[in-house]
């Protein structure tokens, strides 16, 4: 066990690309954690997709050992998730650390993802040390980026470490500071009975469920029958142990000390993030604080393309459950695309990486319907019900009231595209709450329904902006709405996985986009086809595809056996995109691109 | 070498339709995607002699067969010498056995540099000539790039009424802004010239053809679906009225005797084989059909059979499915319609089946299944709605 004054246990809070992974490989490399044969980039990212996209998904805790005037240092660094959808998991991160390294580019500044990540760490009360990056690169602006730094975090700037994560330079500097400006484990008895935090826990091959646990008073040993506290769940300590980063066995863990433990814990679901682990047979008088269970925010529904690829779908998602357990789903029928499931996530980003882990690694092709918020529904007769697809949605003459979520979001921009950007949040129901320059950069606090952010938010600020603006949210309330559901009709029939839940004000404009997009894609049939978008019984916008007069081949003779019998393979191929929705085939492609909205 | 199945029971060899491709032109038509090849300096000769051992070789493989329609298309036959024609039937007759009163057909341009061949042409055997008239007047067959007048082409008509037993004649419509009225009046045109057969074709705009190059410049605007389907309703009036039946897509006969022999074996997958380059052939029933398909450059088909007695590059033997589908693509654009109980593989899936029925685009009798007036205006549509049903139950009766 390690003496807690020499303990320093810190995260990283950094934008994407502005250097986090780099700089942890290079203090991993300067303090001997890896010889150099064994370092690869972005060493705490296990994941394929982490990797690629350059973003931390699962937390990761790294032991380093720095030896500083003859004495011994443990450095435990955190990676932590930097994206909001993981905020409760960040939370939990932080509050297993005393200190955490603000990473700033020092030619771009601030950006919106590091400022909702550096005041959840200054709310956590932790010591904050600004680090400069790329100070080597022509365009640093050091003294810039400091007084920005200043100005929007509103933390002094003056002693900021200089570095290039890159080239290695000022990474001693770090560790200096680490080591004196951090604050070692405040407090922490080892002789009082266990308490100790589950900071996150993931799924490996090898070893099972790795717990990821701070130890905040008493001591966690192997062997030891420990209880969750939350869950209730007991288990034997199989191993102890710390990430050098190689995984290195250990007896025990005291407090103010950051390791993992393994225990036949069967799935991921079993280890709550933010519980409180202590021992069975003498358990500490309260838990900590701050526990929360997953709650997923944004639901869709997944469906195979090929209905027969529905059990395929189904393991999939129990092995991505194993290791994710704030992702969650549930069977679903829907009848334009037949059997599939409901998933909940915890934001937009968490859903885009479970669809594509579904994609890539289970090699599935996937029909995603709207995503959907959760709506809370106030029946007339006082009860209060969850909606997370609109299909469900009650008899309107039961409802008393509708509540959807909303968000504050951070939105910082070059000042070119504020303009776009105002009426983009307009549009989108925004309020207003703050709009200041930071030199030629403008920073937006707008409160937005969550509902309207949802979908393709996010690809219009993108192209709005010209890929410049960042954006950031966290969520702040449930807001009573004007809402109604508008339905879409295809000849007549309602198609269940194109309904969704829209403001009054919103459901025309938004309906006439859609019976429009439709029109485009949908074939046309020997039929006429009505679309139309209705609210009840009332339509609020209509088009119609016209039916197909003539399809016929002119001539068909000998040489044409081949080429028509080859045309219907492929159209055999095609139809298993397609879904039939009455006498109406829909194009897969459909329930997806009806939903986008270009607002030029 | 497999020999194919014959007809279920073994009775009397099933009959075989010929089909001889010619493929040299005097020039490219600017709408044309079929396999041709410019005529100018051409070795004749060498095609000739390879079409006629391509055909014994195809008699080492059929056997003896009743050969009940021999048809010379291209490209343009017309410009074949009537003797080149003459040794191609006496080679069919004498290797399989040309039935008594087998159709003859040969395609001919209307100029009167081939019109002068139409004597010698008859002389050789040829019972029918089909005349590609395409349009009547001059503008038109300028721009579909046809190097005869509308003069000619009526005088090329009324020659080969007086010489051949039976005449048809081939129109495009659709044209760069051709007029209901236009239509309707050129349909009038082509019936006093007095044919027995009509094939009325809607202008088709194909991949890698000049035409496609002037839509895609905007020089030619294609007709509507709107004008398609009103043209093509009108040349079902007015052929009616003159007394042609429909009796495919297409094809418009003056009762059935004027019926084309060689297109119905296509439409009722019966046996035919393929000589010349790129010429397609089919020969069994059911799983197991071959299909072939010969070299698609003369120089290549020449020197395949010169090397191996035989001009087939590619052969497929299709399977249960492909056979079905085969079946049904052709079989039901016939009038006549198809019979279920000679249809390979699964029967169509009976509530798509009474769907389209229910839709007046499908009839059905005992034995018998085809498409409506309407079924054939949407052919392509409602053949590959009954064909990519899920298979159900068959139909009763």
């Amino acid at each position: 066990m390690t003496p807690r004054q020499s303990i320093r246990n810190f995260s990283i809070v950094a934008h994407i690309d502005h250097g986090k992974s780099t700089l942890s490989d290079r203090l991993i490399q300067l303090t001997g954690g890896l010889a150099d044969r064994e370092m690869k980039e972005q060493v705490l990212d296990n994941m394929d997709i982490e990797r690629e996209r350059g973003i931390t998904i699962k937390a990761q805790t790294v032991r380093l050992t720095h030896v500083r005037d003859g004495q011994t240092y443990v450095l435990n660094l955190i990676d932590t998730p930097g994206h909001v959808d993981f905020a409760y998991e960040v939370s939990r991160s932080l509050a297993a650390c005393e200190g955490a390294l603000l990473v700033v580019d020092a030619s771009q500044g601030v950006e919106a993802q590091t400022l909702a990540n550096v005041y959840q760490a200054i709310d956590a009360d932790l010591e904050i040390v600004p680090v400069l990056n790329k100070i080597d690169l022509p365009a640093a602006e050091p003294d810039r980026i400091k007084a920005q730094i200043e100005e929007v975090i509103g933390i002094d700037a003056s002693q900021a470490v200089m570095i290039s994560a890159k080239t290695g330079l000022g990474i001693p500097d770090v560790l200096d500071a680490i080591i004196d400006r951090l604050p070692a484990p405040k407090d922490g008895d080892p002789d009082a009975p266990l308490k100790a935090l589950l900071m996150d826990a993931y799924y490996d091959a090898y070893l099972g469920v790795v717990v990821l646990v701070r130890i905040k008073d008493g001591v966690l040993r192997k062997g030891m029958k420990v209880r969750m506290m939350a869950t209730g769940a007991t288990y034997g300590v199989d191993r102890v142990g710390v990430f050098k980063p190689k995984i290195t066995e250990i007896d025990a863990l005291g407090p103010g000390e950051i390791g993992f433990l393994t225990a036949s814990i069967k799935e991921v679901g079993d280890a709550a993030v933010g519980d409180t682990i202590t021992e069975d047979r003498r358990q500490t008088a309260s838990a900590l604080p701050g526990f929360k269970p997953a709650q997923p925010v944004v639901f869709c529904g997944l469906f195979p393309v090929d209905a027969a690829n529905f059990e395929d779908l189904r393991a999939a998602m129990g092995k991505l459950r194993l290791n994710d357990a704030s992702f969650s789903f549930e069977m679903e029928t829907s009848a334009a695309l037949g059997f599939g499931f409901r998933c909940g996530f915890l934001g937009l980003l968490h859903l885009e990486i479970i669809q594509e882990r579904l994609a890539r690694e289970f090699n599935l092709d996937l029909i995603a319907t709207a995503p959907s918020v959760v709506y809370e529904i106030k029946l007339r007769g006082g009860e209060v019900v969850e909606l997370h697809n609109p299909v469900d949605m009650p008899d309107v003459m039961q409802i008393a009231e509708i509540h959807e979520p909303w968000i504050k979001a951070t939105i910082l921009t070059p000042d070119e595209y504020l303009g776009g950007i105002i009426k983009l949040c307009q549009d989108r129901r925004g309020n207003q709450q703050e709009l200041t320059y930071v030199g030629s950069r403008a920073m937006m606090v707008y409160e937005l329904p969550l509902n309207e952010v949802v979908f393709d938010f996010y690809d219009r600020l993108k192209s709005i902006s010209k890929g410049y603006a960042s954006f950031d949210y966290v969520m702040v309330d449930r807001r009573e709405g004007d809402l109604v559901k508008m339905q879409i009709l295809v000849n007549d029939e309602p198609v269940d996985a194109l309904s969704m839940l829209v403001h009054r004000n919103r459901a025309e404009s938004r309906g006439r986009v859609m019976c429009e997009k439709l029109k485009e894609l949908i074939p046309q049939h020997m039929f006429k086809i009505p679309i139309q978008a209705a609210i009840g019984g009332r339509i609020i916008a209509r088009e119609t595809i016209s039916a197909l007069r003539k399809d016929v081949t002119a001539k068909c003779y000998g040489g044409d056996a081949t080429r028509k019998r080859k045309l219907l393979d492929k159209q055999k191929e095609g139809k298993k995109r397609m879904r039939q929705f009455g006498k109406v085939e829909i194009p897969q492609e459909a329930f997806i691109a009806a939903l986008k909205m270009d607002e030029n | 070498m497999n020999r194919p199945a014959g007809p279920a029971g073994g009775s009397a060899p099933r009959q075989l339709a010929v089909y001889v491709h010619w493929p040299y032109c005097t020039a490219i038509c600017p709408y044309c995607d079929f396999n041709v090849y410019r005529a100018r300096g051409a070795d004749s000769t060498s095609l000739l002699q390879a079409i006629l051992t391509d055909l014994a070789g195809w008699r080492s493989i059929t056997g003896a067969r009743p050969v009940s329609s021999i048809f010379f298309g291209g490209g343009t036959p017309s410009l074949m010498a009537p003797s080149e024609v003459a040794a191609v039937i006496e080679a069919v007759d004498r290797l399989f056995g040309l039935e008594a009163g087998a159709e003859i057909s040969l395609e001919a341009n209307p100029s009167d540099a081939e019109a002068a061949r139409f004597a010698g042409l008859r002389a050789a055997g040829v019972e029918r000539l089909s005349l590609g008239i395409q349009a009547l007047d001059d503008a038109s067959l300028r721009a579909l790039g046809r190097f005869h007048s509308a003069d000619e082409a009526v005088r090329a008509a009324r020659l080969a009424r007086s010489l051949f037993p039976r005449l048809s004649v081939d129109l495009i419509y659709a044209r760069h802004r051709q007029t209901r009225d236009d239509w309707r009046a050129e349909l009038g045109a082509a019936l006093a010239l007095e044919p027995d057969h009509i094939s009325p074709y809607q202008l088709t705009i194909e991949a890698g053809t000049a035409y496609e190059r002037a839509v895609r410049r905007g020089v030619i605007v294609p007709a509507d679906d709107d004008l398609g389907a009103d043209l093509y309703l009108i040349t079902q009036d007015v052929l009616e009225a003159a007394g042609f039946e429909a009796y495919e897509v297409s094809n418009h006969a003056q009762g059935a005797a004027a019926r084309s022999v060689h297109n119905i074996a296509y439409w009722t997958s019966q046996d035919w084989i393929g000589v010349g380059p790129g010429a397609h052939g089919r020969l069994g029933a059911g799983a197991g059909r071959l299909a072939t398909t010969a070299a698609l450059r003369p120089v290549d088909y020449i020197a395949g059979v010169a090397a191996t007695g035989t001009g087939t590059a590619e052969r497929e033997v299709l399977d249960e499915d492909g056979a079905r589908d085969e079946f049904w693509l052709m079989g039901l654009r016939f009038a006549d319609g198809a019979d279920p109980a000679l249809a390979p593989g699964a029967p169509l899936a009976a509530t798509a089946l009474a769907t389209a029925r229910d839709a007046g685009l499908v009839w059905t009798r005992p034995g018998r299944v085809g498409l409506t007036p309407a079924g054939r205006l949407l052919a392509n549509r409602v053949i590959a709605d009954l064909l990519l049903a899920e298979a159900g139950a068959s139909l009763p009766g």
